[in-house]
Formats: structure tokens, C-alpha cells, sequence
């Protein structure tokens, strides 16, 4: 996976979308626009807590049922996604926004600048994911903002060795060399010459990255350490129904169920848009 | 080999010793020192005061740390604020029920992985294979916590065959209700760990069995048991020992959800619990220990692969 071609034509002309690409971007796009859209076609009201109707199983009028305080679980469900979504976004955001000058400046400078970054990476990969983000998160009280700040941290390490990969086989190109040869400094070259030419394997790797964000977060959330009741976001809101697993099963099994089809529709799209940026790696992709 | 050996053995104390400076940093920067923490919102300055200077809150940070890491490294890693007991023990005896949910977890997971491996190369492309790719994906791509609840759900509140949660020492409740209480989180674990050494055990099997000694053993008349088992097997488990050994250290990752789950009283729910009580000798004991078996568990996968890899045990440059 890190092993990323920096001669990657970022557009191959006329090649027609891999089946897996096709049907990810579908599954995605799906959940992403109910999510976006939940405020005006959630059918019910998200957050008001009713009695009459609690633990309300699927029905015509409540299509995945009521929780213990009566909400409709669709509706939560939809402004739920909101939330994972934007907080996935968010932490892959944070790691891509210090990652890659981090990437390039290690793979442009070579010698001691990159040691030093490389081997504080290796250091950071050293702790579990989760690990990283509960010593993180320990210090002040949890909000989702910070979950994501958290998540968005430690996935630095692995976008900073990508870049980096990607920027040794970009630096020595002639182009790079043109533009030393003009004495242009060397933000310039790193980031009107490097860069552009190495956002497309960049650009797979943050998409896969949100997933293991949404993931993760979604496990900080679930340990009540992300989003706070009475939001839904979905790590949330399957820690919140565990307690009425034997009576209303349904509580539980929507979210979880829906983060399953979002990670595997994120995760076919990028296998897909790997196979259509670099069909030499799928041979790669097959055997690990 | 041995200077090999030397190298990454001293980076695990380099990443030790970091972890230990990041624990150390995070929790010093918390609001409300150690002093506020025990004596509570409304503490009278004078007492505050007191604690603060029998703690030495007031010294440089630095100063802070080398008293705190040289205190760990005499293996007093200080008392328990909740719990008003030694950490020491309490970490001891937390780690020892992971590490017992960890190995059995891996032994299935080292067992089932490769048997699903090898049955999936042997039936390559067919759709047994596939379903054996879909399976395996379905577990690592989906949040652990996930297949918790349905495990919960089907085993515990549907089926009524095992206890929801909870725990049971093996000592008093005898090894039958040990073990009921067991099969769920390792189910889980196994379930969300299986894809990694399943995969690789396929592939590397596939390459392995078109390969010309298997040929020759074919073209030898062997039974296709002893082909595949004796030849094929032997040869393609290099990779899958390896990844078995990062296993570990990403089941030390996984235990925190799970354990949390469960109700299972080892170190993954120590952490949780050490953070939410704001316990800081407990939540830094508990993260080193993690942060150890994790990197001792990397440094086994790298040392197995070079000492089981002829072309690296007898080569002499090595990275």
C-alpha cells in the first residue's frame, strides 16, 4: 500500500470505471447525500424524547423503529451520519494537512531532516491506533471536534511515508531539476512542482484513510469518548443501545449495519481507484 | 544476525522511553494537577498546597519526569488514586487476564487462519474461495465493536447459550464457567483478526503450489495430502508466521474495545477506566504495559521473518 508510483498517469483517457469503483462510488454517494440531506428528509425530529413511543419496533410510521427514549431511529440514524462523516473527513484533513509537508520535506531534503521525521513516525506507528488516540483524548473533556483532532493525529505517520515514498521518486525527475537549475526556492519546488504531481496516489490513500478514521473515531465515540448525548453519531449510538440488545435489537443493528455498508463501499471505491490509477498494483494488491 | 538483533531490540527501548515522555507530557499538561485530582473540586488551598509540595508539583517538568521514569524503572509505578492501592499489582494482575485472551484468541486465529488459507488457495477462483475472501473481509472491515453486539445479540440474548458479559476466575468458578465467559470476546477477537493471515496463507499457497518441487513431488505420485501439507505447506508459511506475530500486537489494540464490551476486567479496560476516572498512575502503567507487548510483538515479527528467512540469516547487510 505505501508503495506508490510517482509516474502515475492521473487520468488514463476513455478507460472505462472498474466494477468495484462503480459500485462503491454508488454505495458512497448513496450514504453521503441521505447524510447530507437529513435535516429535511429525516421524517421525524432527531432529538425529541417522547414516552408513548419508546421501543417502537420497524413499522410503516417508524421504518427502523424507536429507541429507549422514544426517538425514531432513521432520523437519528440519517443526522448520525453527519457526523461520522464529517469527523472522518475531518481527522483525514488534519492528517493530509501535516502529513504531506511532512512527506515532502523528508523525501525533498533527504539526510538528517529526514531521519528525524521518519524515525518519529516509526515511533508514533510503535503505540496501537486506539492507544494513541485515548492518551490523546484523556486530557480534556471529549467532544467530537476533538475526537477528530485525535484521529486526524495519529494517522499522520502513515500520509507522511507515502508522501515521502512518492516525493524521492518525484525529486529526481527533470522537471525538479529544471527548477532547482532556476535557483527557485524550495517551498516552491516542493509545493508548485512536487505536489501537484503527486496528489493522485495522495489522493487514494486519504480516500482509504477516512475509512480507518471513521473507524476509528467511531470506536472513541463508542468508548464515550467522542460525540456527547444526545447527538447519534453512530459509535454512539451503538454504545447507547448495547443496553437493550435482547428487547429492541433494532437500535443497535441500524447504525452498526450502516457503518458496515459505508467501510465497504470507502474500501471497494479505493481498491478501485488503485486498480484504475495503477493497474500494476493490483497483482501487488492480490498477494497481501 | 546478532547485531541485527541488538539494533531493533534498542529501538524498542528508544520507543519505550518515547512513549513514556508522551504519557508523561499529556498528563502533565492536564488541567488540575495530581493535588486537585485527590482532594477533589473544593479543596482548601492550604491542604492543595501541602499535597502539591509532597508530590513536587512545583518543580521544573523535566525534573518531574526523571523522578516519575526512575521511580517506573525500579518498578514502583505509584498508587492507584480510585483505588487507593500499588498500580504495580493491579496492572499485573489486569495484564495477566489479557495476555491469557490474547493467546487463545491468536492459537484459533493462527489455526483457523491458515486452515482457511490453504482451503481457499486449493480451491482457487471457485466460489468457495470467494466466500472465504468475503467472510474473512467482512470481519477485519467492519468495526470490532459491531460484531460484539451481534455476537451479544445472537449467543447471549437470542440463543441464551452464553453470558453477556463479565468474568469468572478460573481458581473459584472451576474451568466451565472460565470458559463460557471466554468464548464470546475471543469469537469476536478471532472473527475481526482472521482476514490478514487467511490472505497471505492463500497467496502465498497459490505461488507455492505452482511451483516446480510441488510439481515434482506431484509428478512423483505423492498422495496430494502429504503434497500439500509436507511441501507446499512448509514453504508457504514464512509470510503468515510473520503477520501471525504482528497479530499480537494488533490484538493489544483490539482488547480495548473489546474487553470494554465484555466487561472483561484486563488492561484494555483498565485504560478506559483509568481515563474516564482520570486514575494517572493507572493510566500510565497501563499504556506502557500496552505500548511494551505491543513493540516486543513487532520486534518478535521482524526477528522470526529474519531468522526463518535463510536469505537474511546468512546474508550479512541487513537495514
Amino acid at each position: 500500500m505505501a508503495a506508490a508510483l510517482p509516474d502515475i498517469d492521473a487520468r488514463p483517457a476513455g478507460k472505462p470505471w472498474p466494477l468495484q469503483l462503480k459500485i462503491g462510488f454508488a454505495i458512497v454517494a448513496t450514504i453521503v447525500v441521505l447524510s447530507l440531506l437529513a435535516p429535511w428528509i429525516a421524517p421525524h425530529p432527531w432529538d425529541t424524547i417522547s414516552i408513548r413511543t419508546r421501543f417502537r419496533p420497524p413499522s410503516a410510521t417508524y421504518w427502523l423503529g424507536t429507541d429507549d427514549y422514544g426517538r425514531d431511529v432513521l432520523s437519528r440514524l440519517l443526522m448520525g451520519g453527519r457526523l461520522s462523516l464529517a469527523m472522518g473527513l475531518g481527522a483525514t484533513l488534519v492528517s493530509v494537512a501535516i502529513g504531506v509537508p511532512v512527506g515532502l520535506a523528508a523525501g525533498y531534503f533527504r539526510g538528517w531532516i529526514d531521519e528525524v521525521l521518519m524515525r518519529a513516525a516509526d515511533i508514533l506507528m510503535a503505540i496501537p491506533a486506539i492507544m494513541l488516540g485515548l492518551l490523546v483524548l484523556a486530557v480534556t473533556p471529549p467532544a467530537l471536534w476533538k475526537t477528530a483532532l485525535a484521529v486526524g493525529f495519529v494517522y499522520i505517520p502513515p500520509i507522511a511515508r507515502v508522501t515521502r515514498a512518492v516525493t524521492l521518486g518525484l525529486a529526481s525527475e527533470e522537471f525538479v531539476q529544471a527548477a532547482r537549475a532556476r535557483a527557485e526556492s524550495s517551498a516552491y519546488i516542493l509545493f508548485a512542482e512536487i505536489l501537484p504531481n503527486a496528489w493522485p496516489p495522495l489522493i487514494v490513500e486519504a480516500s482509504l484513510r477516512v475509512t480507518y478514521a471513521i473507524l476509528l473515531g467511531s470506536a472513541l465515540s463508542f468508548l464515550g469518548l467522542g460525540a456527547q448525548p444526545p447527538s447519534s453519531d453512530w459509535g454512539l449510538m451503538i454504545s447507547e443501545a448495547r443496553a437493550f440488545l435482547d428487547r429492541a435489537p433494532w437500535i443497535a443493528l441500524a447504525p452498526g449495519l450502516a457503518m458496515c455498508l459505508l467501510v465497504i463501499g470507502i474500501n471497494l471505491m479505493g481498491d478501485g481507484l488503485r486498480e484504475r490509477l495503477d493497474p500494476r498494483l493490483k497483482s501487488r494488491l492480490a498477494k497481501t | 544476525m546478532a547485531g541485527y538483533t541488538v539494533r531493533r531490540l534498542l529501538l524498542v527501548l528508544v520507543v519505550l522511553a518515547a512513549v513514556s515522555l508522551l504519557v508523561f507530557a499529556i498528563t502533565a499538561i492536564l488541567p488540575g494537577n495530581v493535588a486537585h485530582l485527590i482532594l477533589g473540586q473544593f479543596a482548601p488551598p492550604d491542604q492543595l498546597k501541602a499535597l502539591e509540595l509532597k508530590y513536587g508539583l512545583n518543580d521544573p517538568v523535566l525534573v518531574q519526569y526523571w523522578r516519575w521514569a526512575s521511580r517506573f524503572v525500579s518498578g514502583d509505578f505509584g498508587t492507584s488514586i480510585l483505588q487507593s492501592r500499588p498500580v504495580a499489582p493491579l496492572v499485573a494482575e489486569a495484564l495477566q487476564r489479557s495476555l491469557v485472551l490474547t493467546l487463545v484468541s491468536f492459537v484459533f486465529i493462527a489455526t483457523i487462519g491458515i486452515t482457511l488459507g490453504v482451503i481457499a488457495a486449493l480451491r482457487h477462483g471457485r466460489p468457495l474461495d470467494h466466500g472465504i475472501s468475503i467472510a474473512t473481509y467482512l470481519g477485519i472491515a467492519v468495526p470490532e465493536f459491531f460484531w460484539a453486539i451481534v455476537v451479544i445479540m445472537v449467543f447471549a440474548a437470542w440463543l441464551g447459550w452464553l453470558p453477556a458479559s463479565g468474568y469468572e476466575p478460573i481458581a473459584t468458578a472451576g474451568f466451565a464457567e472460565w470458559g463460557k465467559h471466554i468464548v464470546a470476546p475471543v469469537m469476536t477477537l478471532v472473527f475481526g483478526h482472521l482476514a490478514h493471515v487467511s490472505r497471505l496463507t492463500r497467496s502465498s499457497m497459490i505461488e507455492v503450489l505452482q511451483s516446480p518441487y510441488v510439481m515434482a513431488a506431484r509428478a512423483k505420485g505423492l498422495p496430494e495430502r502429504v503434497v500439500v501439507v509436507r511441501h507446499a505447506l512448509r514453504n508457504a508459511l514464512l509470510p503468515s508466521i510473520t503477520v501471525l506475530a504482528l497479530d499480537i500486537g494488533r490484538l493489544m489494540g483490539g482488547i480495548v474495545v473489546i474487553e470494554t464490551v465484555f466487561a472483561y476486567p484486563g488492561l484494555g479496560r483498565l485504560l478506559v477506566f483509568s481515563i474516564q476516572s482520570r486514575d494517572i498512575p493507572t493510566l500510565q502503567a497501563s499504556i506502557l504495559a500496552v505500548a511494551a507487548i505491543y513493540a516486543l510483538a513487532n520486534l518478535s515479527a521482524d526477528l522470526l521473518y529474519a531468522f526463518l528467512n535463510p536469505k537474511i540469516r546468512y546474508g550479512r547487510s541487513i537495514a
